[in-house]
């Protein structure tokens, strides 16, 4: 793969980027209180006196926000610092009631770790490192809302002391195709272990993009960091603007400012958010509320264990233990819902057929890749319709595997399945194709008979009626006929 | 370690306490005090001495995930929550607009 370079007019420009992921973590209360997480309620209908900040109420942390940050830490290999602890990073705004954040500046949970991101989706060996410093937890704030009052701002804690895992990269991407990568990888490991739910579009993953550039193999120039960036292409889109705009920015005898930034994605540019000098004087100091956080050796133990195999072994594994082909493998894994399902009808076909998994994995794996999503989409029916059940897809897969129903009748019958109100085994059983000779021979003879001048034309050479044949006798038999059975009786008669 | 007039004046405008400069002029030998006084541990020898981080032995205790188990703690307290703001509509506090 050639490497990213911005064109300036004095010459080209290498982009580095390092990516802080802020993800919410999945529990049911908060990090230091017992109110809901849960998205979408009334406004401050899930705030404590915690979250609030009233005088007096003490933090207590959530044992399971510990646990998934902790997971998370072992899912990327990182080191888990078993004595951790929790700072202040004092600042006022109006969405953080307690004058500051609680968060973990000198002593995070998780320490360095590292993630690989495959560049080429065809090309499997296209893959590259990128460094991970540090995980740490951490309280989020509040949410304002500027325009449903023409003289006050509105606060809403709900999302006040929600517990964060925030992701801190090494500056090793090189590219908006690499940092877009690895924000994708990121987001299917989280939704692996079950540490965040990766809902972008509620903000439960953020990002901030930092990006500076400089001339190829110099130290690094000035970076600028861009707040609070909620999909992969919004991500791609900050790094290639900001690039850019640096270049042209020191191009023109100007210098980068170490800066917050915003990204608007309507303009798709990038701008100045605030230039307040003290925004960055955070006086961090440990919180006096909070003991060190020490982590046992069989709280550690049940993290470990309960880890899930995580998407490149997966992916692997279906490679080589049940023979799919790259390709399928990855797109199977690609997400942890795909994965789950495959999963389970594939236990499923397997234990009603009869065989070993290995044996069905190719047959499921295309069900569920190619010939499933056909009928969902030309039918406009969601996956999650209670009709797409597992008993209903293993029925139609088990009859094809077994024969017992041609591959485009399996998928005729499921669409009507899906779409009307039928007994799938009795059409099954109703569409049984045949192996009989004497019926497809018969079926064969009365095509043959009723176009004479084809089969002229075939004897003279033109081979390619062979398939209208294999047609129009499938037809004849309402798609019952075996093909393989159809294919050997209409070679023998033709001669 | 010391401090001057700019680094108070510094520090109050972060803490958001308004003081006058004649406040500040006096502070500046109080403060100083201060950290000479504190200064002072820097005298002892604490080679090969762990940090101490709490008087009696104690490790920070965890609490299960679980919503409102207890009332202090817990949420759907709107009312409560909202009692003490000098503005409040529709459920949400009104504070003076913030807008960057």
């Amino acid at each position: 793969m050639s490497e990213y370079r911005i064109q300036g007019a004095t010459g080209e420009w290498e982009v580095v980027i390092g990516l802080e992921v802020h993800a919410q973590v999945t529990s049911n209360a908060k990090l230091f209180s017992g109110a809901a997480t849960a998205f979408g309620a009334e406004p401050n209908a899930q705030v404590s006196l915690v979250d609030a900040a009233m005088p007096g109420m003490l933090p207590v942390p959530n044992r399971e926000c510990i646990r998934q940050a902790v997971r998370t830490g072992m899912a990327i290999e990182a080191q888990i610092n078993t004595w951790s602890r929790f700072d202040r990073k004092n600042y006022f705004y109006a969405d953080l009631p307690q004058g500051y954040q609680i968060s973990q500046l000198y002593h995070p949970l998780v320490g360095e770790g590292a993630l690989e991101i495959q560049l080429d989706d065809k090309d499997p060996t296209s893959t590259k490192t990128i460094g991970i410093e540090r995980i740490h937890v951490e309280q989020d704030a509040g949410k304002l809302m500027h325009d449903q009052h023409p003289t006050m701002s509105y606060v809403d804690l709900n999302r006040s002391g929600v517990a964060l895992m925030e992701i801190v990269s090494r500056p090793d991407m090189r590219s908006p195709a690499e940092a877009g990568a690895y924000l994708a990888k990121l987001r299917q490991i989280l939704r692996y272990v079950g540490s965040c739910d990766g809902n972008m579009d509620q903000g439960s993953m953020r990002a901030d993009v930092n990006v500076s550039v400089r001339r190829p193999g110099e130290p690094f120039g000035t970076r600028t960091e861009t707040k609070n960036v909620n999909s992969v292409r919004f991500v791609m889109a900050v790094v290639e603007q900001e690039a850019r705009r640096q270049v042209a920015l020191i191009e023109d005898g100007g210098t980068v400012v170490q800066e917050t930034r915003l990204y608007d994605p309507d303009r798709n540019e990038t701008r100045s958010m605030r230039s307040k000098e003290d925004a960055h004087d955070y006086r961090y100091f440990p919180d006096p509320d909070l003991l060190p956080l020490v982590l046992d050796e069989a709280f550690l133990a049940e993290c470990r264990a309960s880890l899930p195999e995580l998407p490149d072994a997966k992916r692997r594994r279906y490679e080589t233990a049940l023979g799919l082909s790259a390709y399928n493998a990855a797109a199977l894994t690609a997400d942890v819902e795909t994965a789950r399902q495959f999963e389970a009808l594939l236990a499923s076909v397997a234990t009603e057929a009869g065989k070993a998994e290995a044996d069905v994995a190719k047959r499921v794996a295309n069900w569920l890749l190619s010939e499933r999503p056909g009928i969902l989409n030309a039918k406009a029916i969601p996956a999650d319709s209670p009709k797409n059940s597992l008993e209903a897809n293993t029925a139609i897969v088990v009859a094809t595997e077994a024969g017992t129903i041609s591959g485009s009748k399996a998928k005729e019958i499921f669409e009507r399945h899906l779409t009307g109100d039928i007994d799938l085994a009795a059409e099954i059983d109703s569409n049984k194709q045949t192996t009989d000779t004497g019926a497809i021979e018969a079926a064969v003879d009365a095509v043959l008979a009723a176009n004479v001048d084809k089969v002229e034309q075939y004897k003279a050479g033109k081979e390619a009626l062979f398939g209208f044949f294999v047609g129009q006798t499938m037809k004849a038999m309402q798609g019952k006929g075996n093909p393989q059975a159809v294919n050997q009786v209409l070679k023998a008669k033709l001669g | 370690m010391s401090v001057d007039t700019a680094t108070v004046a510094k520090i109050a405008s972060l803490a958001r306490i308004r003081v006058s400069d004649a406040e500040i002029e006096a502070m500046v030998p109080e403060l100083n005090g201060i950290l000479a006084w504190v200064e002072q541990l820097g005298e002892v020898d604490v080679t090969g001495v762990e940090p101490m981080t709490a008087v009696i032995p104690n490790t920070l205790r965890l609490r299960d995930d679980v919503v409102n188990a207890d009332p202090l703690t817990g949420g759907d307290i709107r009312d409560k929550v909202l009692a003490n703001a000098p503005a409040a509509e529709h459920g949400f506090f009104g504070v003076p607009k913030v807008i960057e």
